[in-house]
């Protein structure tokens, strides 16, 4: 079936909460919106599955998920044309506007469009330890998703990193009735005094850290053992995980398992607006690159816009006025009347909700170990590069990543660099002495996702 | 005080640079290179890495024969293997006229004592091709190769540091000037002189070629290349076609790398090269015609890199019509990448002994332009 | 272990190296076979190394299944359909 829309005002890639939300405000401003998203259903990552969840489900992963339910069932009654299950592979400027070229049931298609928000959402950030590629091995985010899309859980469960993801998982794994088997921790000490003057801040967003502390205080009455300030970590077994070790309070542990949960936080989805050759700027905070945005959102390109975690991590309910505002935004640059104190108001919205954030960025920062991984770590899991390979290619002049890319095959494989791209940056960082910014990331390529030659054979781009 | 003056300044940090300067090193010159961005940041690093002289125009068989000669024996020259492979090149015949095409082709050879590409037929062509599709009736062949580019103009540097070459990185040439038979090149952080000056500025060349007073009409293009996913070995041979644009590779680790003739867009400004699926989709009908287990191909990304092409495609070799001692390397037009070890030691010659090697005859700047031919020579 | 918390609902069959796996309709094939605790998914191209889901949100490109004769297939990007027939990739497509 080929899709009917081949022009429009906006163009939304991503259903999560900013793709919904922004859709929503757009089409209430009158503008003609399509959104496009690779999965089947709307919700993203964090509302995976909201409109098919059961009463069980919903107990279980509490009221912020069932929030989502809401959205999704707004934007799906709404009037933007929505594309599930259309992968887009390349996002070209026209000048004026954009063309997006999308796979859509083994066929490619061409969408204009004059403006674009992408809010394509964060990823994990790399947690390379030893045995992390071992079946039997997942992020927490996996974890969630499998509980959420598939009502399955791990009944032996080790987690193992930190940050309010993975206290959110231990917190709905004891709702679910599977509390984990230990939560193993990689936050030093000094952390939580580091954190600790950006408390009273944090404090202006107490709902964050009221939600924090009753989720620490369900996994604490489940009794699932806390192990605080793990180093060295292992994760071991030969074609599947069978136990996780690491020192903790001076003691060499080992737990034995079939399931861990890996997770350090989550960082922006890059690939998008790299491909777009937007500005990037290295946020010392979050420990991530995010596109340089205005106050709106917009990019350094112009009419393409990011909003979401896509542009800096804030959470749910942020990505949501995130895409509000930037829709506003659109629909004012087009000629559409907009009052101002709308935009304030989702602005203010924002502001509120990032209080919390110095506190957490402080606090849970990366794992130390995952930042600087041991040679034998697997770092390009692609293409089984590890940590001290990428290091002598560094030493033996390979100034940057896409040097490191050309001699090692790192980010070339699959995954186009989404695994393995922030841990190279880290290690060229490391060996030479120079700043994320100055070293910069893998550039980014099209097809943003691979493509079957067969459809690029038949490829038939609309005339300009 | 005033900068020492070294004996040769290369302008340019690719793979024609990077030789020239190892050679000249050799000839116990003392060599300055200039590169504006990294080694081998544009077309030397992101080729498809062909080691070819098969379908080479005329003029250039001598020259990448002699290049042919240097690569079988790359590691004496640069302690490194540049990931050099001799396997065949076969430009595969689709029906008859193919066939008579390369049929007169061979005979043109001959005339002109070269023997290196044979005729193969149906039969030979599938011992060599055993997936290529039936409806191919024959080919031509030559005992060719690959290399990685990247890695091969690396080595070329890294040699050519050895033997004290200096190279200077993130350096971009603003003026450039001649006081008194010796060169003078400025750029944001420094200034540079040398007794003779070598152009091996690839797409950027004609600019640079124009500070000295020459024509050298050299167009920007952005060849586009397809790389897939690793697929199961069935391809041992470099393949294109008699008359229709492809290079097609299966590399040793299973992905095939699809290039040939489709040209994106390049901005020299800038950097910025841009892919065009309109017309990649040329270069995967082409390559699923050749080759049909191409069919379950699934393209892992696409590249493209900046590269000099002149009006003939032919490129653009000899001294400077403006000045006894600048000399120019530029305008491979898309094939350079194999004659580069042959250019880099014809052109130390040259600019070492002052006799141009009978290789690089045909290249001439003389030829573009007819106000070129009588120029006052200072 | 992997386990449902809940018996599946509306089931789907489809096969997995010639065995039959029951899944619950709408999930994805990824979880189906981490419910069922079937692994590897995949043996890698460089080292025959054996891999499963990993991200669950087609980041990873680890979930690679050949479904029905066509590899490179995302088990986590593929919802469960009756009667498909599943795979392990082993090495290159």
């Amino acid at each position: 079936m080929t899709p009917n829309i081949s022009n429009v005002d906006l163009c939304i890639i991503g259903a999560g909460p900013a793709g919904m939300a922004a859709a929503l405000e757009a089409t209430n401003k009158g503008l003609s919106v399509a959104l496009l998203d690779e999965a089947p259903r709307p919700g993203g990552q964090i509302y995976r599955n909201v409109q098919r969840t059961t009463p069980a489900l919903s107990a279980i992963l509490g009221p912020d998920y069932v929030h989502g339910a809401q959205l999704a069932d707004q934007f799906t009654a709404g009037a933007a044309a929505y594309l599930p299950q259309a992968v887009v592979w390349h996002i070209e400027a026209t000048e004026p506007g954009y063309r997006l070229s999308y796979s859509l049931n083994g066929a490619s298609h061409t969408l204009d469009a004059k403006s674009v928000i992408a809010a394509t959402g964060a990823l994990e950030r790399p947690m390379p330890l030893p045995g992390w590629t071992l079946p039997g091995v997942t992020t927490a985010g996996a974890l969630q998703i499998l509980l959420k899309s598939s009502g399955t859980v791990s009944d032996d469960l080790v987690l193992v990193g930190h940050g309010p993801l993975l206290l959110l998982l231990a917190a709905q794994l004891v709702a679910a009735g599977y509390p984990p088997r230990a939560i193993v921790e990689t936050v030093p000490m000094a952390k939580y005094w580091k954190a600790l003057p950006h408390l009273p801040a944090a404090l202006r967003g107490w709902r964050y850290l009221l939600k924090g502390a009753a989720m620490l205080g369900k996994i604490r009455k489940a009794g699932v053992p806390f192990y605080g300030d793990a180093s060295d970590i292992t994760l071991e077994g030969e074609a599947h995980l069978t136990a996780v070790s690491f020192t903790a309070g001076g003691k060499r542990q080992t737990l034995e398992t079939s399931n861990a949960g890996l997770h350090h936080g989550v960082v922006p989805n890059q690939q998008v607006s790299r491909l777009m050759r937007c500005a990037h700027r290295w946020h010392p905070s979050q420990h991530a690159f995010v596109p340089v945005l205005d106050a709106y959102g917009e990019t350094s390109n112009l009419d393409f816009y990011v909003a979401g975690d896509g542009g800096s991590i804030r959470g749910a309910r942020s990505a949501e006025w995130a895409g509000r505002l930037t829709a506003l935004r659109i629909a004012q640059k087009s000629g559409i009347a907009v009052p101002q104190k709308d935009i304030n108001h989702f602005q203010r919205k924002l502001n509120e909700d990032a209080a919390a954030r110095p506190f957490l960025e402080t606090l849970y920062a990366p794992a130390a170990q995952a930042l600087s991984p041991n040679d034998n770590t697997m770092i390009c899991r692609c293409e089984e590069v590890t940590a001290g390979q990428i290091r002598r290619a560094v030493a033996d002049n390979a100034p940057g990543p896409n040097q490191v890319k050309s001699f090692l095959r790192t980010g070339m494989g699959p995954c186009q660099g989404r695994m393995c791209g922030l841990a190279v940056t880290a290690l060229v960082v490391e060996g030479t002495g120079r700043t994320p910014d100055e070293v910069g990331y893998y550039r980014i390529r099209p097809p943003l996702k691979p493509l079957a030659l067969s459809e690029l054979a038949e490829y038939e781009p609309a005339a300009e | 005080m005033p900068t020492k003056i070294s004996d040769l300044l290369i302008i340019g940090g690719g793979l024609h640079g990077c030789a020239s300067a190892l050679f000249a090193a050799h000839h116990g010159l003392r060599v300055t290179l200039l590169e504006k961005d990294s080694i081998g940041r544009h077309a030397s690093g992101v080729n498809a890495g062909g080691v070819r002289r098969l379908g080479r125009a005329l003029p250039e068989i001598a020259l990448s024969c002699r290049a042919m000669q240097m690569w079988r024996q790359i590691e004496t020259i640069v302690d490194d293997d540049c990931g050099f492979h001799s396997v065949p090149q076969i430009k595969v015949a689709e029906n008859d006229d193919d066939l008579a095409f390369l049929t007169e082709r061979v005979s043109q050879l001959a005339e002109t004592g070269f023997s290196h590409e044979q005729m193969i037929d149906r039969q030979t062509l599938r011992a060599f091709l055993p997936n290529v599709s039936e409806h191919c009736v024959g080919g031509l062949h030559s005992d060719d190769g690959y290399a990685m580019p990247y890695q091969t103009t690396a080595a070329f540097a890294r040699k050519a540091r050895a033997l004290g070459v200096s190279i200077h990185e993130a350096e971009k040439p603003h003026h450039i000037v001649c006081e008194n038979t010796v060169w003078r090149v400025e750029t944001n952080s420094g200034s540079y002189r040398a007794k003779s000056l070598l152009n091996c500025a690839g797409a950027w060349g004609g600019e640079i070629a124009s500070q000295i007073g020459d024509h050298a009409p050299v167009e920007a293009i952005a060849p586009l290349m397809i790389v897939t996913q690793r697929m199961k070995p069935f391809c041992t041979a470099v393949v294109g076609t008699a008359r229709r644009p492809l290079s097609f590779k299966q590399m040793a680790n299973g992905t095939v790398v699809i290039g040939g003739g489709r040209l994106g867009h390049a901005d020299l400004d800038t950097n910025r090269s841009d892919i065009s699926f309109a017309e990649l989709r040329h270069t995967a009908r082409t390559a699923s015609d050749i080759f049909p287990v191409m069919r379950k191909a699934v393209v892992q990304r696409t590249w493209s890199g900046i590269e000099g092409r002149t009006p003939d495609s032919l490129p653009i070799i000899g001294r400077s019509l403006r000045h006894e001692n600048a000399f120019h390397a530029i305008g491979f037009s898309a094939h350079g990448f194999q004659l580069g070890p042959a250019i880099g030691a014809l052109m130390a010659d040259f600019i070492a002994t002052g006799t141009r090697p009978p290789e690089l005859a045909p290249f001439t700047l003389e030829r573009f332009d007819a106000a070129n031919i009588q120029p006052e020579r200072k | 272990m992997y386990r449902r918390l809940t018996p599946v609902s509306a089931p789907i069959d489809f096969t997995f190296e010639g065995e039959i796996v029951q899944a619950q309709q709408g999930e994805s094939l990824a979880a189906a076979l981490m419910a069922q605790n079937l692994t590897p998914f995949r043996t890698t191209p460089v080292s025959d190394s054996p891999r499963a889901a990993y991200c669950m949100m087609g980041i990873c490109f680890e979930c690679l299944v050949t479904i029905d004769g066509q590899p490179n297939r995302q088990a986590c990007m593929t919802e469960v359909r009756q009667g498909m027939k599943v795979t392990r990739q082993r090495g290159a497509a």
